[in-house]
């Protein structure tokens, strides 16, 4: 099967998996105690019983359950989500201006921790008992066990209080005045100490990965083939092995994907980062429903989005991979 | 070959001293060699002692203000200090835990049932009902699960139990997939096709049969399901999404939390309980690993 | 001896240390190699065989493995104790090898044409093209149809067979002057065993390199080696021209190998034990005595055996033994 099918393939898939995400949605809103168009009906400053009657009618609500869900599937189909009250703005527009802090912070401490973490696996295959994996060892440890918020705590007392290098809150200063190769440094500034924070409990996942997946790989023997003619250690470690073991990496990266947002939603609480994770806990807090749910939705097809890559990049590490 | 005649050989040597014994204490010796582990069973203990015999020797009530907020720790007689609101941490730490482990506990089981469950049908049933059942999965896995637990608990309300379910429902994908392939390498084992030609019926040939020799790997997992429901909980509490009448270690932490540059201790001192926790419990599963599956241990 | 001959391995000991204790996996092993010659070395699944190929190439898994003493030089320089950086242009370069298993040899994320021109590269310095131009030829060397096609195929999309000819083209991209072939054809089917030691054969006498055949096939010996060496237990215990070695063996365990095999008969022909094969099984190199190792096997032998090991004597013209009874025959 070509690569263009396989995508092709794994699209509709996707999409299929979205149309699951917001049946689900449906299924919750429509199972949650309390009544809908009270709800709506408090968040527009409160209303009495007639102006409800027509909330119900004017929001399908009297209407059966399948009827409901079907107008609910093709108006997100057209990107509708719905409208939120609370910020009196339609729920599409809230959540595509808050997706690309996000996305800046998911992505940056994702690529942070694949690649510092393969690159301390490496190191520590070369010495299954050296220093490097010890301290693979110890931070696979605290990766798993440290509270992401703890951590990220624990930096901003540590960069407030000792290091002021590194401001703690928010993605951008307003004071800083610039051009955008100016606002873009100062976005970095702020990135920083949240990136890390994400980053440190996949960091441990994925260098423990590559330890084992490298130390693997290191006797298979395409390795001593390599060694026998007369490959440099360097080109043995980082080409012929590392390649090799990349696979189960990229893999569980990918398959993280879904705890890499979760995590940013408590680091951006940490740091007030102005990303849907703050819009999240905000919109709960507001009981603004309609936002919740189009952030589950949205998350949720970010993580699709990222597994179809996922399975491109696979092929192209590994030509031995079929279609699955 | 000459290791293999190398290994019998020793074997035969040592057989005369060789005695039988019960596979149970045979792996309990195999997790006391592995003094991580130890220390790790070690520290658990210490921390259930804390937690719950701990309040009846210091009976100061964690709810009530006892003193000026953020009394740094170790002065007036505060081992860890006061709160925002003067309550005392020490109190806190002891009834949080419970409440923090409590939670654990229970929200691992119902990932755990879920995904056996789930995991085991997959797995012995195979065709049709294994494809949907990991697209089911699958589909679970694309949600991120601390923002459905989110969403769970804004939808029915922050109570003590909605907390439990919402971490439990979201979390058992991952015992899902290992019970499943224990089961599909399981059932190809030859007892198990002799038992399936014969007329014993699937739910005594899944429960009896396989789901006894597939427990290792689900008991591992299921000791790391633990340690991250802990987390789990702490971070709903953490953001403000637990139950607000009880106390629980993230709770702490999310309540001081405006006040981190004040009083970092407040924040640190919980943060430091759910980290000893969650630790002890994953060296424990690494001793479990290893006293469960003998063959990863030759390696 | 007034030249050095192209190889020359003289006294290698390799310890592994192992829970049970160190076990000299090679004790003592000397072999030469003149140019263009080839030699075959033989015995039971862990003699030594493959591991004295590996001391050669440098590639004794270490740890637990190390070349404890001994010498091994190419062309007069010395491998042992090389800085790795010297060693690694020698290796794939002045010898090239061949491995057991075509089938986990090759590495499966790159195109057989860029892991044979990726030697050419590194010992020629060549420009990719050239390289890639060169893994081409060797290719159509080794007889693969489609050669420029197949250059761009992953391992996985080839047979065994096939993958064992890209191996050798590997091997002998540089034109190296000693090709190390380990058990070359033991993972194929028996016609494809013939067809490489065809192609084996052909390359040898178009190219002059000298090849160390290892194997456990007295009959791709008597075929293709000029000198044989047959190894049990880490030593080398009967060495000298095939023609010698086969037709007059002296040690009673090679004695079992060519009973072993129908076609080779020894003249004068030697008792055949009956089923054709040698009672026992090879002792784990950690609990040698300090008899002959064999002895315990051996239908011939007396009491010095078990007392004192034979060093290895000549016994003939280019013939030469580690065996007390056959050097008693020999003083005779």
């Amino acid at each position: 099967m070509g690569l263009w099918q396989t995508i092709a393939k794994r699209v509709g898939y996707g999409l299929l998996l979205l149309v699951a995400v917001l049946i689900l949605n449906f299924a919750l809103i429509s199972i949650a105690p309390g009544d809908i168009a009270d709800t709506i009906a408090g968040d527009m400053g409160g209303a009495d019983a007639s102006v409800i009657e027509e909330i119900r009618t004017r929001y399908g609500l009297d209407r059966p359950f399948y009827v409901q869900l079907w107008r609910y599937l093709s108006r997100v189909a057209l990107f509708d989500l719905g409208y939120s009250y609370f910020y009196n703005t339609p729920v599409t527009t809230l959540i595509l201006e808050k997706l690309p802090a996000t996305l800046l912070l998911v992505f940056s401490a994702q690529i942070l921790a694949v690649i510092t973490g393969t690159l301390l696996g490496v190191l520590a295959a070369k010495k299954p008992n050296g220093a490097v994996s010890l301290t693979v060892t110890f931070l696979s440890l605290f990766g798993f066990a440290a509270p992401v918020f703890w951590t990220g705590i624990l930096l901003i007392i540590l960069f407030v209080s000792i290091f002021p290098i590194f401001p703690v809150a928010g993605m951008v200063d307003v004071t800083v005045e610039g051009g955008f190769f100016v606002q873009a440094l100062d976005v970095l500034h702020h990135l920083i100490l949240p990136m890390v924070t994400l980053a440190s409990i996949f960091l441990a996942l994925y260098s423990r990965l590559a330890r084992a997946s490298m130390l693997e790989v290191l006797g298979a023997d395409y390795v001593r083939t390599a060694r026998a003619k007369g490959v440099p250690e360097r080109s043995v470690y980082y080409k012929h092995a590392l390649r090799n073991a990349l696979g189960p990496v990229v893999t569980v990266a990918g398959l993280q994907f879904s705890a890499v947002i979760s995590g940013a939603v408590v680091v951006e609480a940490v740091f007030s980062w102005p990303g849907l994770g703050t819009l999240a806990l905000q919109s709960i807090l507001a009981r603004d429903t309609p936002t919740i749910m189009g952030i589950l939705f949205f998350s949720s097809l970010v993580v699709i989005v990222v597994n179809i890559l996922t399975d491109i990049t696979l092929r192209l590490i590994d030509p031995r991979i079929k279609a699955g | 070959m000459a290791k293999t005649t190398a290994s019998a050989q020793t074997a035969d040597q040592e057989s005369p001293e060789l005695k039988i014994t019960h596979p149970l204490s045979e792996m309990a010796a195999m997790f006391f060699r592995n003094y991580a582990a130890v220390a790790g069973l070690v520290l658990l203990v210490f921390i259930i002692i804390f937690t719950f015999l701990g309040p009846y020797i210091h009976t100061t009530d964690p709810f009530e203000m006892v003193w000026a907020p953020f009394t740094v720790p170790g002065e007036e007689g505060f081992l860890l200090g006061t709160d925002y609101l003067g309550r005392d941490i020490l109190a806190a730490m002891m009834v949080g835990g419970q409440v923090s482990m409590a939670i654990g506990l229970a929200a691992a089981v119902i990932s755990v049932v879920i995904g056996v469950t789930v995991g085991a049908f997959a797995g012995y049933y195979g065709g049709v009902i294994e494809e949907a059942l990991m697209r089911f999965t699958e589909f679970f896995q694309v949600l991120p699960t601390l923002l459905f637990s989110m969403v769970i608990v804004a939808l029915f309300g922050a109570s003590l139990l909605t907390v439990t379910l919402a971490i439990g429902v979201v979390s058992w994908t991952a015992v899902a997939r290992v019970t499943r392939s224990e089961f599909l390498r399981i059932r190809e084992l030859e007892y198990v096709a002799a038992a399936r030609s014969g007329s014993a019926r699937d739910g005594y040939l899944i429960f009896r049969v396989i789901l006894p020799n597939a427990l290792p790997p689900i008991i591992v997992q299921a000791n790391l399901m633990v340690g991250s429901a802990i987390l789990f909980e702490a971070a709903l509490s953490f953001l403000g999404l637990s139950d607000p009448n009880t106390m629980s270690w993230g709770q702490v932490i999310g309540s001081n939390r405006p006040y981190i540059l004040d009083a970092g201790f407040a924040v640190a001192i919980p943060g430091f309980a759910i980290f000893l926790t969650v630790l002890a419990i994953s060296l424990i599963g690494d001793g479990l690993n290893d006293a469960l599956n003998p063959k990863l241990r030759q390696r | 001896m007034d030249t050095d001959p192209l190889l020359s391995v003289k006294d290698i000991v390799v310890d592994f240390k192992t829970r049970y204790g160190n076990a000299r996996v090679l004790d003592h092993v000397s072999l030469d190699v003149e140019s263009g010659e080839v030699l075959g070395i033989v015995g039971e699944s862990g003699c030594g065989k493959s591991m004295t190929a590996l001391s050669i190439m440098g590639l004794v898994p270490d740890p637990p493995g190390k070349i404890t003493s001994g010498s091994i030089k190419i062309a007069g320089i010395e491998l042992v104790g090389m800085d790795l950086d010297r060693l690694r242009q020698i290796r794939g370069k002045d010898i090239g090898m061949i491995f057991q298993e075509p089938m986990t040899s090759l590495n499966p994320v790159f195109t057989v044409g860029e892991q044979i021109a990726e030697s050419v590269r590194l010992h020629e310095n060549a420009k990719p093209k050239a390289a890639m131009e060169r893994a081409v030829e060797m290719l159509k060397a080794v007889e693969i149809p489609e050669a420029e096609t197949r250059a761009g195929a992953y391992p996985h999309q080839l047979s065994g067979g096939m993958r064992q000819r890209v191996m050798i083209a590997m091997a002998l991209a540089c034109r190296p002057r000693v090709l190390i072939a380990d058990e070359p054809t033991t993972a194929l089917d028996a016609t494809v065993q013939a067809q490489i030691f065809d192609l084996l054969q052909d390359l040898q006498e178009e190219t002059g390199t000298a090849i160390i055949l290892i194997t456990h096939d007295m009959g791709a010996i008597a075929e293709l080696a000029d000198t044989v060496a047959v190894m049990y237990a880490g030593r080398v215990v009967e060495k000298g021209t095939v023609d010698a070695v086969l037709s007059r063996p002296q040690h009673p365990y090679t004695k079992g190998l060519i009973t072993c095999v129908p076609h080779l008969e020894p003249e004068p022909p030697v008792e055949r034990h009956e089923l054709l094969e040698i009672p026992g099984v090879v002792p784990a190199i950690t609990e040698l005595g300090k008899g002959c190792a064999f002895a315990p096997r051996c239908s011939e032998a007396i009491g010095k055996c078990e007392a004192e090991k034979p060093q290895l004597l000549a016994t003939g013209k280019a013939h030469f033994a580690a065996c007390w009874v056959a050097q008693q025959e020999q003083a005779r």
